[in-house]
Protein backbone atom coordinates (compact mmCIF):
# COMPACT_ATOMS: atom_id res chain seq x y z
CA UNK A 1 0.00 0.00 0.00
CA UNK A 2 1.32 3.39 -0.69
CA UNK A 3 2.53 5.78 1.93
CA UNK A 4 -0.09 8.21 3.46
CA UNK A 5 -0.74 11.80 0.85
CA UNK A 6 -1.09 13.86 4.46
CA UNK A 7 0.52 13.75 8.02
CA UNK A 8 -0.08 14.21 11.26
CA UNK A 9 -0.14 18.13 11.99
CA UNK A 10 -0.87 18.69 8.10
CA UNK A 11 -3.29 21.41 7.39
CA UNK A 12 -6.30 20.05 5.30
CA UNK A 13 -9.57 20.74 3.32
CA UNK A 14 -12.28 18.45 3.19
CA UNK A 15 -13.90 19.03 0.10
CA UNK A 16 -17.44 20.68 -0.69
CA UNK A 17 -19.60 17.70 -2.73
CA UNK A 18 -22.67 15.86 -1.99
CA UNK A 19 -23.21 12.46 -4.01
CA UNK A 20 -25.96 10.94 -4.16
CA UNK A 21 -24.89 8.03 -1.83
CA UNK A 22 -23.93 7.48 1.86
CA UNK A 23 -20.34 8.84 2.47
CA UNK A 24 -20.02 9.46 5.83
CA UNK A 25 -19.20 13.45 5.52
CA UNK A 26 -21.39 15.58 7.49
CA UNK A 27 -22.57 18.66 5.91
CA UNK A 28 -21.02 21.20 8.57
CA UNK A 29 -17.80 19.79 8.06
CA UNK A 30 -17.92 20.28 3.95
CA UNK A 31 -15.64 22.71 2.39
CA UNK A 32 -13.85 23.24 6.10
CA UNK A 33 -10.00 23.55 6.59
CA UNK A 34 -8.48 21.22 9.50
CA UNK A 35 -5.35 19.61 10.87
CA UNK A 36 -4.93 15.79 10.63
CA UNK A 37 -4.57 15.11 13.98
CA UNK A 38 -3.70 10.96 13.25
CA UNK A 39 -3.76 8.66 10.54
CA UNK A 40 -6.13 5.98 11.29
CA UNK A 41 -5.41 2.89 8.57
CA UNK A 42 -7.17 1.63 5.84
CA UNK A 43 -10.78 0.97 5.66
CA UNK A 44 -13.31 0.29 3.26
CA UNK A 45 -14.95 3.54 1.75
CA UNK A 46 -19.18 3.18 1.48
CA UNK A 47 -18.64 4.20 -1.87
CA UNK A 48 -17.31 0.59 -2.92
CA UNK A 49 -19.63 -1.42 -0.95
CA UNK A 50 -22.68 0.63 -2.39
CA UNK A 51 -21.29 1.25 -6.16
CA UNK A 52 -18.77 -1.06 -6.71
CA UNK A 53 -16.00 1.87 -7.42
CA UNK A 54 -12.93 -0.17 -7.55
CA UNK A 55 -11.09 0.87 -4.17
CA UNK A 56 -11.75 -1.32 -1.71
CA UNK A 57 -9.10 0.30 0.88
CA UNK A 58 -9.00 4.03 1.42
CA UNK A 59 -6.84 5.31 4.27
CA UNK A 60 -9.03 7.12 6.70
CA UNK A 61 -7.63 10.47 8.73
CA UNK A 62 -8.94 12.03 11.75
CA UNK A 63 -9.30 15.87 11.23
CA UNK A 64 -9.52 18.37 14.19
CA UNK A 65 -11.45 21.62 13.43
CA UNK A 66 -11.87 24.32 15.90
CA UNK A 67 -15.82 24.55 16.99
CA UNK A 68 -15.71 28.89 16.43
CA UNK A 69 -14.32 28.20 13.02
CA UNK A 70 -17.37 26.05 12.23
CA UNK A 71 -20.23 27.42 14.47
CA UNK A 72 -21.06 31.19 13.47
CA UNK A 73 -22.23 31.71 17.34
CA UNK A 74 -20.43 29.25 18.91
CA UNK A 75 -20.36 30.44 22.57
CA UNK A 76 -18.09 27.81 23.87
CA UNK A 77 -13.96 28.28 25.24
CA UNK A 78 -11.95 29.30 22.16
CA UNK A 79 -10.01 26.30 22.34
CA UNK A 80 -12.77 23.83 21.75
CA UNK A 81 -12.20 21.23 18.91
CA UNK A 82 -14.39 18.91 17.05
CA UNK A 83 -12.78 15.55 15.08
CA UNK A 84 -13.73 14.26 12.14
CA UNK A 85 -13.23 10.75 10.49
CA UNK A 86 -12.61 11.38 6.90
CA UNK A 87 -11.28 9.48 3.60
CA UNK A 88 -8.17 10.56 1.76
CA UNK A 89 -10.16 10.80 -1.34
CA UNK A 90 -12.49 13.94 0.24
CA UNK A 91 -8.87 15.42 1.43
CA UNK A 92 -6.48 18.18 -0.19
CA UNK A 93 -3.57 19.50 1.30
CA UNK A 94 -4.13 23.39 1.92
CA UNK A 95 -1.87 26.16 2.65
CA UNK B 1 -22.79 24.81 6.10
CA UNK B 2 -23.06 22.82 3.06
CA UNK B 3 -26.53 21.85 2.56
CA UNK B 4 -27.36 18.41 3.99
CA UNK B 5 -27.41 14.97 2.05
CA UNK B 6 -30.54 13.96 3.25
CA UNK B 7 -32.78 13.57 6.39
CA UNK B 8 -29.81 12.43 8.63
CA UNK B 9 -27.59 14.89 8.02
CA UNK B 10 -28.96 17.09 10.81
CA UNK B 11 -25.51 18.11 12.74
CA UNK B 12 -25.19 21.54 14.17
CA UNK B 13 -29.23 22.21 12.98
CA UNK B 14 -31.28 23.78 15.53
CA UNK B 15 -32.88 20.99 17.84
CA UNK B 16 -34.93 20.65 21.12
CA UNK B 17 -33.63 18.52 23.64
CA UNK B 18 -31.99 14.86 23.49
CA UNK B 19 -33.66 12.26 25.45
CA UNK B 20 -31.04 10.40 27.22
CA UNK B 21 -33.42 7.69 28.70
CA UNK B 22 -32.97 4.32 28.63
CA UNK B 23 -35.63 2.24 26.73
CA UNK B 24 -36.36 -1.81 26.53
CA UNK B 25 -35.52 -3.17 22.85
CA UNK B 26 -38.60 -4.91 21.89
CA UNK B 27 -38.55 -8.73 20.62
CA UNK B 28 -38.90 -7.83 17.31
CA UNK B 29 -36.21 -5.03 17.36
CA UNK B 30 -33.99 -7.91 18.18
CA UNK B 31 -34.91 -9.98 15.25
CA UNK B 32 -34.37 -7.24 12.69
CA UNK B 33 -30.80 -7.12 14.35
CA UNK B 34 -30.27 -10.34 13.59
CA UNK B 35 -31.96 -10.29 10.07
CA UNK B 36 -29.37 -7.55 9.01
CA UNK B 37 -26.66 -9.73 10.67
CA UNK B 38 -27.42 -12.78 8.85
CA UNK B 39 -27.94 -10.95 5.89
CA UNK B 40 -24.17 -9.46 6.26
CA UNK B 41 -22.94 -12.93 7.08
CA UNK B 42 -24.42 -14.32 4.25
CA UNK B 43 -23.19 -11.66 1.96
CA UNK B 44 -26.51 -10.37 0.84
CA UNK B 45 -25.20 -7.17 2.22
CA UNK B 46 -21.68 -6.70 2.05
CA UNK B 47 -20.83 -3.63 4.29
CA UNK B 48 -22.85 -1.98 6.43
CA UNK B 49 -22.57 1.17 4.57
CA UNK B 50 -25.84 -0.77 2.33
CA UNK B 51 -27.65 -0.74 5.52
CA UNK B 52 -27.00 2.85 6.15
CA UNK B 53 -27.01 4.12 2.94
CA UNK B 54 -30.89 2.80 2.36
CA UNK B 55 -31.53 4.29 5.54
CA UNK B 56 -30.23 7.80 4.17
CA UNK B 57 -32.23 7.44 0.98
CA UNK B 58 -35.72 6.92 3.30
CA UNK B 59 -38.11 9.43 2.06
CA UNK B 60 -37.95 12.87 4.78
CA UNK B 61 -41.26 11.46 5.89
CA UNK B 62 -40.48 8.31 6.56
CA UNK B 63 -37.40 8.94 7.80
CA UNK B 64 -38.68 11.08 10.88
CA UNK B 65 -41.58 9.14 11.22
CA UNK B 66 -39.98 5.68 11.65
CA UNK B 67 -38.06 4.53 14.93
CA UNK B 68 -34.58 3.65 14.58
CA UNK B 69 -35.32 -0.49 13.92
CA UNK B 70 -37.90 0.34 11.61
CA UNK B 71 -35.43 2.42 9.63
CA UNK B 72 -33.03 -1.12 9.56
CA UNK B 73 -36.03 -2.74 8.49
CA UNK B 74 -37.07 -0.59 5.53
CA UNK B 75 -33.57 -0.25 4.94
CA UNK B 76 -33.04 -3.99 4.58
CA UNK B 77 -35.91 -4.88 3.00
CA UNK B 78 -35.53 -2.42 -0.08
CA UNK B 79 -31.76 -4.23 -0.45
CA UNK B 80 -33.28 -7.80 -0.44
CA UNK B 81 -35.82 -6.70 -3.02
CA UNK B 82 -33.11 -4.63 -5.34
CA UNK B 83 -30.91 -8.04 -5.15
CA UNK B 84 -33.61 -9.98 -6.06
CA UNK B 85 -33.70 -12.06 -2.40
CA UNK B 86 -37.67 -11.94 -2.12
CA UNK B 87 -40.50 -10.24 -3.93
CA UNK B 88 -42.72 -7.57 -3.13
CA UNK B 89 -45.58 -10.24 -3.16
CA UNK B 90 -43.64 -12.74 -0.84
CA UNK B 91 -43.00 -9.59 1.79
CA UNK B 92 -47.10 -8.66 1.28
CA UNK B 93 -48.12 -12.16 1.81
CA UNK B 94 -45.93 -12.70 4.89
CA UNK B 95 -47.77 -9.61 6.09
CA UNK B 96 -50.85 -10.43 5.74
CA UNK B 97 -50.22 -13.90 7.67
CA UNK B 98 -49.22 -12.07 10.29
CA UNK B 99 -52.09 -9.22 10.46
CA UNK B 100 -54.03 -12.41 10.72
CA UNK B 101 -52.34 -14.13 13.08
CA UNK B 102 -52.56 -11.11 15.27
CA UNK B 103 -56.17 -11.05 15.02
CA UNK B 104 -56.23 -14.35 15.74
CA UNK B 105 -54.52 -13.98 18.71
CA UNK B 106 -56.37 -10.73 20.33
CA UNK B 107 -59.54 -12.16 19.19
CA UNK B 108 -59.69 -16.03 19.76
Amino acid sequence: MSAPRFTVGQRVRIADRTPPVHHRVPAYAKGRVGIVERVCGLHGRPEQYIRGDGQPLTRLYRVRMAQPDLWAAYSGAARDSLDVEVFEHWLEAQE
Amino acid sequence: MAEPSGPHDIGGQPAGPIDTGEHDTAYWEWQIDAMVRLALEKGLLTDFAELRDGIERLEPGDYERLSYYERWAKSLAYALLDKGVVTERQIGLKIEAIRDRQAREQDP
